[in-house]
């Protein structure tokens, strides 16, 4: 099914199904222990070696000598490949570095070995038997001092936020020049991990050449062709399944080394091989999202409106990597109209930059919506009047082009009525609570919506038993749910009726789990195979398909009405669908999505820690299939977002290059007694411009800006502005008022 | 993980006994930090000593007035015993602010006392680090050194102390006590229990080879305002960047503790008499000859603003 004009009325507009905040499906196998996760499947692969990953000890260089004597004669040792005995190696196209490294090495814990043994605890007490010698090469690791000399470059995220190495429209120097009322101030982001709760994992299982990864994986396709790449096989001769994955965030749309080290042992044990990477060794082995520099200026006029506005950020990388695309939303956010965006890219030996949540926007309104606040006190604002007084309605690089749905005055104005936003002093520093200063922030969320081809299989059986297959993934966002309800809504059975097999390649390409595209995308794709469904059930029934109803397990035109079961009476059904997407729809309409943040914080005003004590999200981002799931996957970026402000970073050693704190102890992310009540409340909105469905994406809106409206929160609450992101004591200690 | 042998004592003498004929034994009871370190092979003892089940766990009054805390009594047990919580509120409230909760609840009071820093470098073993291995250096220093610490700090080691129990119980003039393989006791003060790191930031405490904690005995009550302030990036669940134990008399004199600022919890009783004057002059003499590097050096003014915050509420709830 190709969607290439908007949506008119369709099925799933009756919302008997869709729409209702339904359990998750995966819920009570998740809490009971029986949802099996990619290091669980024991009974698909049983009598499986345990894999251990040697990490590389330096950032750059290259393997001197490598001694394998004292692992191999280790106890329970089955194999041990190193790039030495792996055979060659391709690097898959969604990897900056490669995965075995040797005898070059890229980065910090780059995999350089994996020890199969028959326990877990023989092969990593013999991987540390293994002694290298390196060679140390001098490498780059302080991204201000190479952004000093970094070139201009343009990228896509891949993920919804991207833009060109420079892009100018009208004349901001002018304008900036001589605008009455300006803001230039530079923002830094540090380096985060996902952190995911699930590590990433994978077993393997060769049969003959057929190879099979129980693995931890948001893009299903993606994840089989790199493992085909990487290994030199046809991509038909790999099976991925991963039914369950414990979070992602980014961190599991590529294929890593758990898989291809799982995959090697396996080939040289000659039996299947389970890997884990330990938490230690994830941080610096895998990717993260890559520290920025932003500077942001920003002119306007005495009445508030932004007549100038630019965005440049610097980000780092591995040779070959790509940009933090940190200055997307800055195209498309607000209104002006002489604007400047730009992107640098150093290249540093830190291990690989990529995508998490909310690629770009998330650390890009870290920065802009700061600057946002800075400029409202500056022009003796609201920070919500000067959003609103600097709202477009229209692509601001473009007017001609409409956005398909823009409700952020709304999200602002109903957030601030709610949280009770006309009781914040606007005076910094001017409300106690013993001895705590309290402060109100809020920011603009934004993230683009994409839309991805994703197919699915629909299948009726005799008992009336409806069963879905698409190799989508579920990285606990809810994803069997909404599928489920969409199938139930499209075919008129309950949702118990509906059974939802997911994560396997062998299944129809999906969408997977990415740039919050997973939920709209792949229910537009089990909508295409459905509507397919209902046309092989009419004429099973002998219906003119065209007026069919599907409702309470029965199908119905006129006063006839007939069981669904029925159709599948002279056999089961099945129908498979894959839904498209022209470019036409979306180059003349954006598709975004809009939110507004509150957040009141209490900051010590002798010691300087900053508690959050409530947050508020207002969501516009199209129609929610599920409120519960879409609350669940907002909280989660809210949460994320509470971290990323006041805590998460990943500490570099210039000296060395590597992210010193790599374990959840140095790496820390908000605990329970970090965060207060969360209230999410979602604005009525259908978008028929971006699917049958209507709907958009939620899982990234929810972190995007949550940083800001905390930063300004804080400085509310103190009158100190810091932009050295996380904002933790040490950074303000100093400037607090005095006491005592 | 290296493999080991193991057995399990039946008294604490004969524990002794055993960890001596075993040159490299490690006593294992709650586990929750050394079995840790064994996995990452930062710890690698050849023999463990379980010393779980000896009959350690009571909490019960000394002579004089105090109490007799059994090295095994559990974290959880301690922070919620009757007399702990009247008379020694500040061991308390130390104790809960420390871990979770189901680390306490296996945690025992000798492990804490003998928990090993947290410094990152400590913890990745292709890093140099004194501590784990002597002599190859110390790669903390001119590092990442924003938890480390800032007093009695040396060109060997800059490693802090990472535990509050501990701080509590030198605020409070607890002591350690002690046998050895030929069944000898013997009592160390808390202050001389910890050591700074000189030369050799891998001898940690007092203790000598084989020797057992079997308890720590708190003096009879002081009476007082107990305080545990712990100040840290998130509201629970991490180490301290400082934390501050007091106990504050109504005359205004008073003791403190500091935590996460030194290879030992820090206390220097001369500082104390400035306690009247508030937190500026007290901290001054106690934070005297502070040697703090770029990342850490915040940590000098917050024990003073911590210490004023902990006043504060002295003031607030009197």
């Amino acid at each position: 099914m190709k969607f290439d004009a908007p949506t008119g009325n369709n099925p799933i507009d009756r919302m008997t199904v869709i729409g209702k905040p339904t359990d998750r499906i995966d819920g009570k196998y998740k809490t009971t222990g029986t949802a099996p996760y990619a290091f669980e499947h024991n009974d698909d692969a049983p009598n499986a070696a345990y894999g251990y990953v040697v990490g590389a000890a330096i950032a750059k260089g290259r393997i001197a000598s490598i001694d394998l004597a004292a692992a191999k004669a280790a106890p329970g040792v089955l194999a041990i490949v190193t790039a030495d005995t792996a055979g060659k190696l391709a690097k898959g196209n969604f990897n900056t570095a490669k995965l075995l490294g040797g005898p070059e090495v890229d980065h910090y814990h780059q995999a350089i070995a994996v020890v199969v043994a028959d326990t877990f605890e023989q092969a990593r007490a013999a991987a540390n038997l293994i002694r290298v010698d390196y060679a140390r090469a001098k490498g780059r690791y302080d991204l201000a001092e190479a952004l000093k000399t970094a070139p201009l470059k343009g990228d896509s995220s891949g993920e919804g936020s991207a833009a060109p190495p420079i892009d100018k429209v009208g004349d901001f120097a002018g304008a900036f020049a001589s605008a009455p009322v300006k803001l230039d101030a530079t923002y830094t982001t540090p380096d985060h991990s996902h952190v995911m709760m699930e590590p990433h994992a994978t077993i393997a299982s060769w049969e003959g050449d057929q190879l099979t990864l129980w693995t931890a994986n948001q893009m299903i396709d993606w994840g089989k062709g790199d493992v085909a790449k990487t290994l030199g096989i046809p991509k038909e001769k790999v099976r991925l399944i991963a039914p369950y994955v414990g979070g992602g965030f980014g961190g599991k749309l590529f294929v890593r080394s758990d898989a291809i080290m799982a995959a090697l042992g396996a080939r040289a044990a000659k039996r299947p091989v389970k890997v884990a990477l330990t938490r230690p060794m994830s941080i610096n082995n895998t990717t993260h999202r890559p520290a920025t520099v932003q500077r942001i200026r920003i002119g306007a006029d005495r009445t508030g409106k932004i007549t100038a506005i630019a965005h440049e950020s610097g980000s780092g990388d591995l040779p070959g990597g790509g940009p933090e695309t940190a200055v997307s939303q800055t195209k498309l956010l607000y209104a002006g109209a002489n604007r400047l965006t730009s992107m640098r890219l150093a290249v540093l030996d830190l291990p690989e930059g990529n995508a998490m949540r909310a690629p770009g926007e998330a650390p890009g309104l870290m920065a802009l919506e700061v600057a946002m606040d800075e400029m409202a006190e500056k022009l003796g604002m609201d920070p919500v009047e000067f959003r609103v007084v600097n709202d477009t309605q229209v692509d601001p690089e473009k007017p001609d082009r409409k956005f398909s749905q823009r409700q952020l005055v709304k999200c602002l104005r109903d957030g601030a009525e709610r949280f009770g936003w006309s009781a914040r002093n606007a005076k910094p520093g001017s409300v106690r609570d013993g001895q705590w200063l309290i402060g109100m922030g809020v920011a603009a969320a934004f993230r683009n919506n994409l839309l991805m081809k994703s197919a699915a299989r629909v299948r009726l059986d005799q008992a009336g038993v409806v069963t879905v297959e698409t190799d989508m993934t579920d990285i606990g966002t809810g994803t069997y749910t909404i599928i489920a309800q969409t199938a139930a809504e499209m075919l008129g059975v309950p949702v118990e009726g509906v059974v939802v097999k997911l994560g396997d390649s062998s299944f129809p390409v999906s969408a997977g789990s990415g740039g919050q595209w997973g939920g709209n995308s792949s229910t537009a794709g089990v909508y295409a195979a459905c509507m397919k469904m209902r046309e092989q059930v009419a004429q099973r029934l002998g219906f003119n398909a065209t007026d069919v109803e599907f409702v309470g397990g029965q199908v119905r035109s006129g006063n006839r009405t007939v069981a669904l079961a029925e159709a599948a009476k002279a056999g089961a059904l099945s129908a498979e669908d894959v839904m498209e997407y022209g470019d036409e729809l979306q180059k003349q309409q954006q598709q975004s999505t809009f939110g507004g943040h509150f957040v009141e914080v209490a900051v010590n005003a002798y010691t300087g820690e900053t508690r959050i004590r409530r947050m508020l999200a207002v969501c516009a981002a199209g129609r929610i299939l599920n409120p519960k799931a879409a609350r669940n996957q907002v909280i989660g970026g809210m949460t994320m977002g509470a971290g990323a402000a006041l805590m998460e970073d990943l500490a570099v050693d210039k000296r060395f290059g590597f992210f010193v704190n790599h374990d959840l102890a140095g790496y820390e992310v908000p605990v329970h007694a970090d965060i207060p009540h969360q209230e999410v409340i979602f604005l009525d909105e259908a978008d028929p411009m971006s699917s049958p469905m209507k709907a958009k994406g939620v899982g990234e809106l929810g972190i995007c800006g949550v940083g800001a409206a905390v930063a300004n929160a804080v400085y509310n609450a103190t009158g100190v502005r810091v932009r050295e992101y996380p904002i933790t004591l040490d950074k303000y200690l100093d400037r607090l008022p005095q006491v005592a | 993980m290296k493999p080991f042998s193991y057995e399990r004592a039946t008294t604490p003498a004969e524990a002794a006994a055993a960890a001596v004929r075993h040159p490299g034994a490690k006593f294992i009871a709650g586990g929750t930090n050394l079995l840790d370190l064994m996995k990452l092979e930062i710890e690698t003892p050849q023999h463990l000593v379980d010393v779980g089940t000896l009959k350690l766990d009571r909490i019960e009054k000394t002579a004089n007035g105090g109490l007799r805390i059994g090295a095994l009594v559990t974290n959880t047990d301690l922070a919620a015993d009757q007399r702990v919580r009247r008379d020694y509120g500040v061991l308390s409230r130390a104790i809960v602010a420390g871990a979770s909760g189901q680390l306490r609840n296996k945690a025992t009071t000798a492990g804490n006392l003998l928990q090993r820093t947290r410094c990152p470098y400590f913890y990745d073993t292709n890093q140099a680090c004194n501590k784990r291995k002597p002599g190859s250096g110390c790669a903390a220093i001119g590092g990442f050194s924003r938890q480390l610490a800032v007093m009695g700090v040396s060109d060997a080691c800059i490693a802090t102390y990472p535990g509050d129990m501990a701080v509590a119980m030198r605020v409070l003039d607890a002591s350690v006590e002690t046998v050895n393989s030929t069944g000898q006791s013997r009592v160390i003060p808390i202050a001389d229990f910890h050591r700074l790191p000189g030369n050799t930031p891998h001898i940690e405490t007092a203790l000598a080879p084989g020797e057992l904690i079997t308890a720590v005995t708190l003096p009879k009550p002081i009476g007082g305002t107990h305080i545990y302030r712990k100040v840290r990036d998130r509201a629970s669940y991490a180490f301290a960047l400082v934390s501050v134990a007091a106990v504050i008399q109504k005359d205004g004199s008073g003791r403190v503790a500091v935590g996460g600022v030194a290879h030992k919890p820090w206390r220097v009783e001369a500082a104390e008499a400035a306690m009247p004057q508030g937190s500026k002059a007290v901290a001054a003499r106690l934070m005297a000859g502070a040697q703090p590097t770029r990342d850490n050096q915040f940590k000098v003014p917050l024990v003073e603003r911590t210490l004023a915050a902990a006043l504060a509420e002295v003031r607030a709830t009197a």
